[in-house]
């Protein structure tokens, strides 16, 4: 090893301000691109079919298309419609419109997956069809959907090192650039990989603890 | 409506009064494509009675009942609860117009449904089931649901169950759940989808048992079944329906009585061989 860890000990609080952009651009996004793809997933559903079909063709580009590609159209494209934006707010739009996609997926066929009857039996007793949507379909699809929700949280953190490429101080770049700094580059990303499989380890075990807590809830018959 | 004969089901719903029918189906036929599952159906479900459907696997007796709670739109035809139209309404012209949303919902709201597979939502608790359209729906505070809910569990005698979730409960205790889901809203009809064809038969009973007491205290119910033994001790009409007809309609000694339909006897021999002769 050539990275002196003395001097990686006096730039801790940059790699510590990388690791928390790391995180909350990632919570953020995650967080904000469930919500979308749940919106998204509900609209496909419930509305007009020219509605499904316009989102479906948005989702087939943002799955069909790599993420470094988006967020450089985003980036450096945006300012030729008119649209400029900093690092920060174009990363977290292009992760979010990119994890958005993909949850949409999976609510799609969450809401395929919760029993008819379910629903039937919601109708019976009167619940409107927004209140069939939250109290019914939001909730027991969370429960069928959250493996792949912890998976796609997964993937998001990875992805979130694609955000140094438009400059994000997140911690890919501030390693990368410690790394660069001391001709060490191969043993910073060795301690960069080691920071994300932490964070991935950690967010699969908080995915754990939430199944736990939710097995009871699961499916009796 | 008693001096009918079996074999001439059809002319008892048409000549009897109808102020007292929960029920009234006139002409409903239902298609699924190109094929006709209901062939124009005409039953009367009389008022405070238990009437029990039966009839063979695919004669339509569970369309027929949903079609009742709205959960499948009649092809042609109506129904009626209590003299009011569900879903649609006669035209003048001799054909259907469809009624509101608002008019749907408050006229299904007198029916109850229970379902074969129970359908009890996993993330709530026997309580929080029974409640949810309390509140949700009739707008009860919290507590008050929550008191008229455990009422209603007691009523099946599972208010020490309340606190469950459904995949901590048997088959036969959510079915009782779901029961007193149906009944938190004081519903004029309770409709049974076959409500113990999905249970081990030594939890069937806990249900009939249930359901028993319901008839008893002069609530009208429409049971779909295969309990042939129920359908012959509780109920007091009983409906026999094949290829999406109404072959028979009447008491259960008239159904069941000598002579009998060739296709009722054909029918109950399945039964009859596995040594429930005594029941009927």
């Amino acid at each position: 090893m050539s990275l002196d860890f003395g001097l990686m000990l006096e730039k801790l609080p940059e790699i510590l301000a990388g690791l928390w952009v790391t995180i909350w651009v990632w919570v953020v996004a995650t967080a904000l691109g469930a919500a979308l793809g749940f919106l998204v997933a509900a609209a496909r559903r419930y509305g007009p079919p020219p509605v499904d079909w316009l989102l479906r063709l948005l989702v087939e580009i943002l799955r069909g298309t790599p993420f470094l590609v988006q967020l450089f159209l985003l980036y450096f494209g945006g300012p030729f419609v008119g649209l400029r934006l900093e690092p920060i707010p174009a990363g977290l739009i292009g992760l979010t419109v990119y994890a958005g996609a993909y949850f949409s997926e999976i609510f799609r066929a969450g809401f395929d997956a919760v029993p008819r009857g379910h629903v039937e039996a919601a109708q019976c007793v009167g619940l409107s069809r927004s209140q069939i949507l939250r109290r019914i379909l939001l909730p027991e699809m969370t429960m069928l959907v959250l493996p792949q929700c912890v998976n796609m949280a997964i993937l998001l953190i990875k992805e979130t090192a694609i955000l140094s490429i438009i400059t994000v101080p997140e911690m890919t770049m501030v390693i990368g650039a410690i790394g660069s700094q001391q001709y060490a580059f191969a043993d910073a990303m060795f301690l960069l990989a080691l920071f994300y499989w932490v964070l991935v380890e950690i967010c699969g075990l908080l995915g754990r603890i939430a199944e736990a807590r939710l097995s009871k809830f699961r499916f009796a018959a | 409506m008693s001096d009918t004969a079996p074999l001439a089901p059809r002319a008892s719903t048409a000549e009897t009064p109808e102020a007292d029918a929960a029920v009234l189906v006139r002409g409903v036929t239902k298609r699924f494509g190109d094929t006709e599952v209901l062939a124009g159906i005409d039953l009367k479900v009389p008022t405070g009675a238990t009437t029990c459907l039966i009839g063979p696997s695919g004669s339509g007796k569970s369309t027929l009942l949903r079609c009742i709670a709205f959960l499948e739109e009649a092809t042609t035809g109506t129904i009626e609860i209590h003299g009011d139209p569900l879903g649609f309404a006669e035209a003048p012209d001799g054909g259907r117009t469809r009624l509101s949303p608002q008019s749907i919902r408050a006229v299904r709201s007198r029916i109850g449904m229970v379902f074969q597979q129970f359908n009890l939502w996993p993330h709530m608790t026997a309580l929080g089931n029974v409640c949810e359209a309390l509140v949700t729906v009739r707008r009860m505070r919290r507590s008050e649901a929550e008191e008229h809910g455990m009422a209603q569990l007691s009523r099946v005698g599972l208010a020490n169950r309340a606190k469950h979730y459904p995949s901590e409960l048997s088959g036969g205790q959510q079915q009782r759940v779901a029961i007193a889901r149906a009944l938190a809203l004081d519903p004029e009809v309770m409709l049974f989808d076959e409500p113990t064809a999905s249970l081990d038969p030594e939890l069937t009973g806990e249900v009939l048992n249930v359901m028993r007491d319901l008839a008893g205290s002069g609530m009208t119910l429409l049971v779909v079944t295969h309990e042939i033994g129920f359908a012959a001790t509780v109920g007091q009409r009983i409906a026999f329906l094949d290829h999406g007809r109404l072959l028979l309609d009447g008491t259960p000694r008239e159904v069941f009585g000598e002579p009998r339909h060739p296709r009722l006897a054909q029918f109950l021999e399945t039964y009859l061989d596995r040594g429930a002769a005594a029941l009927v």
